[in-house]
């Protein structure tokens, strides 16, 4: 059995260059045989969706807002601050993510305001956002290359707990755009974004904070917490949602392998919950086949399932089975659960890590 | 001296699609836009090595398929993040029947 290598998240250090000298980073990575007729079809982009979806999305936000303060210092309120928190604190993250991507809309302009719009309400830097999420497209969830590993082994379960709370945003994100907004950006930021786009993230920072002081000015002057429940704080109360969703797309699954059926996990969700989350639960395909549409996913799932493990059932299926290997993991770093593939599928791809997968799956 | 090279015949791209053209030991990316012209740049994203040619072709943009970075494939030009460097595009002609274009 293989020894356990700790693991090195930083992007600049052992495991980056241990990434780079066995050829995990930048590789190529398996996908699902799909005619080009087919998946041409799929990828192809239409605003008519995503702006049915946005408008919907725009009017939920104001007329949550609008209930909220109709009924504030009322219990009448908290219903209106649940749904508006949500809202703005978890919907805004497939917002950021599709619009990021560039493939909610066809038209680039509403791509791009959406995704200037989520990023704020998620306390996200723009710019630096948009290359680590590249960078994690590129090295989904090769350690010391992809910034955007949410759980990392050993598991931290008081983290991963706390992060429902939106308490680690505030305790990261925000320092972090202050810090940026000043022009200091770290050595893994700087591992990403490329030198002619840094001068680009700092003025976004800045743009950011610039709204966070105008709001407490404003509550300043109304003598209110209105604006700040509204605007900033929501990504405390309303970002579980995200977080209920977001953490299954790959934790308790393999790292460093280049075969997202490994590393990546779709699961079958309620309609509400996929509304929120724009249908990112089909997250394998969307790894798998980053081009195509958010509405077009359940289709493109069609397509490819025969090749794909069994989907969760639900997101309880799902964190089910993902807790004992957390708790398994706490001991035993190296253990991931190895999905079953079903008899039509082709073989994982495995170059990169039969010694990790006979030592560690289950 | 730059010299012509049969590329592909020209209904071996569809309308407002792109395929991929190995030659010498290069890659390049042959288009036919929605006008029916066609056009040819390099074959690999300038961000990061992904094919073209897997990627989506929507009017005179093409859109790489692993980072959705945007091109224009008749100017090359990056369209802006995650691509920042232009592609190199190389003159295409068609004669009977055949697409043709000019490698340096």
């Amino acid at each position: 059995m293989a020894g356990t290598v700790k693991r090195d998240y930083s992007l600049v250090g052992e495991s980056t260059r241990r990434a780079i000298e066995t050829g995990l980073a930048s590789a190529e990575w398996y996908h699902t045989d799909v005619p080009r007729k087919a998946i041409k079809e799929l990828m192809q982009r239409s605003d008519g969706p995503a702006i049915r979806d946005t408008i919907l999305w725009i009017v939920a936000i104001l007329g949550s807002a609008a209930g909220a303060i109709y009924f504030w210092g009322t219990w009448w309120c908290v219903p209106f601050f649940f749904v508006y928190g949500v809202l703005y604190g978890s919907s805004s993250d497939s917002r950021w993510h599709e619009c990021g991507h560039g493939t909610a809309f066809r038209t680039r302009w509403m791509n791009d305001v959406v995704y200037q719009i989520a990023s704020f309400m998620l306390m996200r830097n723009p710019v630096t956002w948009r290359w680590s999420h590249a960078r994690h497209h590129t090295d989904t969830i090769i350690v010391g290359r992809d910034a955007e590993i949410a759980v990392m082994r050993p598991p931290d379960l008081l983290r991963a707990a706390l992060a429902f709370t939106g308490i680690l945003d505030f305790r990261y994100s925000l320092p972090a755009l202050v810090r940026q907004a000043f022009g200091k950006l770290t050595p893994d930021e700087k591992s990403y974004v490329p030198e002619m786009e840094q001068h680009k993230a700092v003025i976004a920072a800045r743009w950011h904070i610039a709204i966070y002081i105008a709001t407490i000015a404003l509550a300043v002057f109304m003598r209110s917490w209105i604006p700040v429940v509204l605007i900033g704080v929501p990504r405390l109360y309303g970002t579980w949602h995200m977080v209920m969703t977001g953490l299954l797309q790959h934790i308790g699954l393999a790292d460093n392998v280049v075969d997202h059926r490994l590393n990546t996990r779709t699961v079958y969700m309620n309609p509400i919950s996929r509304f929120i989350y724009w249908n990112m639960n089909y997250h394998v395909e969307h790894h798998m086949f980053p081009m195509v549409p958010y509405h077009a996913l359940p289709r493109l799932h069609e397509l490819i399932k025969h090749d794909l493990p069994e989907p969760n059932p639900s997101i309880w299926h799902a964190y089910r089975e993902v807790w004992p290997v957390l708790l398994r993991q706490l001991k035993y770093e190296d253990y991931f659960l190895k999905r079953e593939l079903p008899p039509t599928a082709r073989p994982y791809r495995g170059e990169f890590h039969e010694v990790n997968m006979s030592a560690a799956a289950e | 001296m730059a010299d012509w090279v049969e590329a592909c015949a020209v209904g071996d791209v569809d309308e407002e699609d792109v395929i991929r053209f190995d030659h010498g030991g290069r890659t390049f990316a042959i288009y036919r836009s929605p006008d029916d012209e066609f056009f040819a740049t390099d074959g690999f994203c300038t961000h990061e090595k992904a094919h073209l040619a897997d990627g989506l072709v929507m009017d005179d943009i093409i859109e790489c398929p692993k980072h959705n970075g945007r091109f224009n494939y008749k100017t090359g030009q990056a369209k802006g993040a995650p691509v920042c460097v232009n592609l190199q595009t190389y003159p295409v002609k068609v004669e009977a029947g055949k697409v043709m274009i000019q490698i340096a």
